[in-house]
């Protein structure tokens, strides 16, 4: 199979209008991702299904990421000569970026006919809130019904052209998205006979007053 | 049915009130001897600790060793509850056999509302008496007894399929020791109380009420080794 990076350049020249970023993976495994654009993932991803040196017909896993707003701050240093003649001196400037959050969506994409894979698909919203719309790949890909179904449930992204978008785990009348980083459970801890670290800072809140338990 | 003259005296010695009935020592000794002394409370009790017929009703893993109980190295048959009904109409146990979700709890409580009187209630395996190792979850209810009253608690992760034998060997002794007339066990059972326990309602964020209070209160956290 070709690797990631000849994919990129061919799909870079077949799409020129798609913006194509290639995601490096510092860990051990170094699989690297391919992070698409929203408005070109419908068609990039037929290209990868219906190309006949890749012919990824079979999606193996979807899966969703939440990446909250994050405070980076960088430090940049800068030589100062000091103009009476002493040593120089290094100055830290330190800024502060706000990188802004999104969800994310990551398709994990086989060829059964050519026996090759994986090659790694992601696709971003553009925030957290209401930007939250991403084009469904299964019209491209059958299997990613119900684990679309899942991220729509659990994450809430919405996934535009889906057969049958509805909450697959939890019930209708549910509103939240638990796998949220900032999702809030609810607060059913009356009874921990053995609560400890985060599970004891809820369990206390249930626990008698002071005056309550000096009777 | 044959008595001989020798048994009376004894049992008029044995008891030291004269008007008292027959130890359950006088029964077995009439026993020995081809007479069967009983009360309908004692037969109706013995019918139905040894005809149980539970629910054909799994919920995860915990089902597994409930199947493997019913088949034949474990043998469930050798204590009368082979009968796994498929309809809650014709099944006397609700064996709550692994976890118990919250989109799944209204449906096990309507099933057990749906069981006719007499009806036992078996909670299987952590999951299932607490919310186990799920119980800080999102979406686990924390014990099956929040909502059903619970005759038997089985813990263990599964248990093995002699813990469930055992615990239906609990339950046996539980339903011979009842009264058919008189109070209650649970006083939701009781005749003024309303034969349905209330089905809880999916809510925006769990399940509304999250617990029935007439059947479970959190117990009182003393700890006065860490205040």
């Amino acid at each position: 199979m070709e690797t990631l990076a000849q994919i990129h350049e061919r799909l870079a020249a077949r799409f020129p209008a798609a913006t194509l970023t290639l995601v490096p993976n510092p860990a051990p495994p170094a699989q690297a991702s391919l992070l698409l654009d929203a408005a070109h993932a419908r068609e990039i991803a037929v290209f990868l299904r219906d190309d006949p040196a890749l012919r990824l017909d079979y999606c193996s896993n979807v899966t969703g990421v939440d990446w909250p707003e994050k405070e980076i701050v960088e430090t940049t240093r800068s030589v100062q000569i000091d103009p009476a003649g002493g040593p120089p001196r290094t100055i830290e400037q330190k800024t502060k970026r706000l990188q802004p959050g999104c969800l994310e969506v990551v398709y994990h994409l086989y060829s059964m006919a050519l026996k090759h894979g994986p090659v790694i698909i992601r696709l971003r919203t553009g925030n957290r809130s209401d930007q939250i719309t991403l084009p469904s790949l299964t019209p491209v890909w059958r299997s990613c019904e119900f684990q679309e179904r899942e991220i729509f449930d659990l994450f809430g992204i919405v996934f535009t052209d889906h057969p049958d978008l509805r909450r697959l785990l939890m019930w209708d009348e549910f509103t939240a998205h638990p796998m949220r980083k900032d999702y809030v459970e609810p607060d059913d801890y009356e009874w921990e006979p053995t609560p400890h670290d985060d599970v004891l800072a809820k369990a206390k809140a249930h626990y008698p007053a002071p005056a309550a338990k000096a009777e | 049915m044959t008595m001989s003259d020798a048994t009376r005296p004894a049992i008029n010695a044995q008891t030291s009130a004269p008007l008292s009935g027959p130890t359950d020592a006088d029964r077995d000794e009439l026993r020995r001897h081809g007479i069967l002394l009983t009360s309908i409370q004692e037969l109706a009790n013995w019918g139905r600790s040894n005809s149980v017929w539970p629910l054909q009703f799994g919920l995860a893993c915990c089902a597994i060793e409930m199947i493997a109980a019913s088949m034949a190295r474990f043998d469930i048959a050798r204590f009368g509850s082979e009968v796994f009904r498929p309809s809650p109409r014709q099944a006397d146990l609700l064996i709550v056999s692994g976890t118990v979700t919250k989109k799944m709890a209204p449906q096990v409580i309507r099933l057990w509302n749906q069981m006719p009187e007499p009806k036992y209630c078996i909670a299987m395996g952590a999951c299932a008496i607490s919310g186990g190792p799920f119980k800080q979850g999102y979406n686990v209810l924390k014990g099956i007894d929040r909502f059903i009253p619970v005759d038997v608690y089985i813990p263990g992760c599964p248990p093995r399929p002699e813990a469930l034998l055992n615990g239906l060997i609990e339950l046996q002794k539980n339903i011979r020791g009842r009264h058919i007339a008189g109070p209650a066990p649970v006083e939701a059972d009781s005749p003024t109380a309303p034969g349905e326990y209330p089905v809880p309602a999916f809510g925006e964020r769990d399940l509304e009420p999250t617990s029935n209070p007439k059947l479970w209160q959190p117990p009182v956290i003393v700890r006065p080794d860490k205040p």
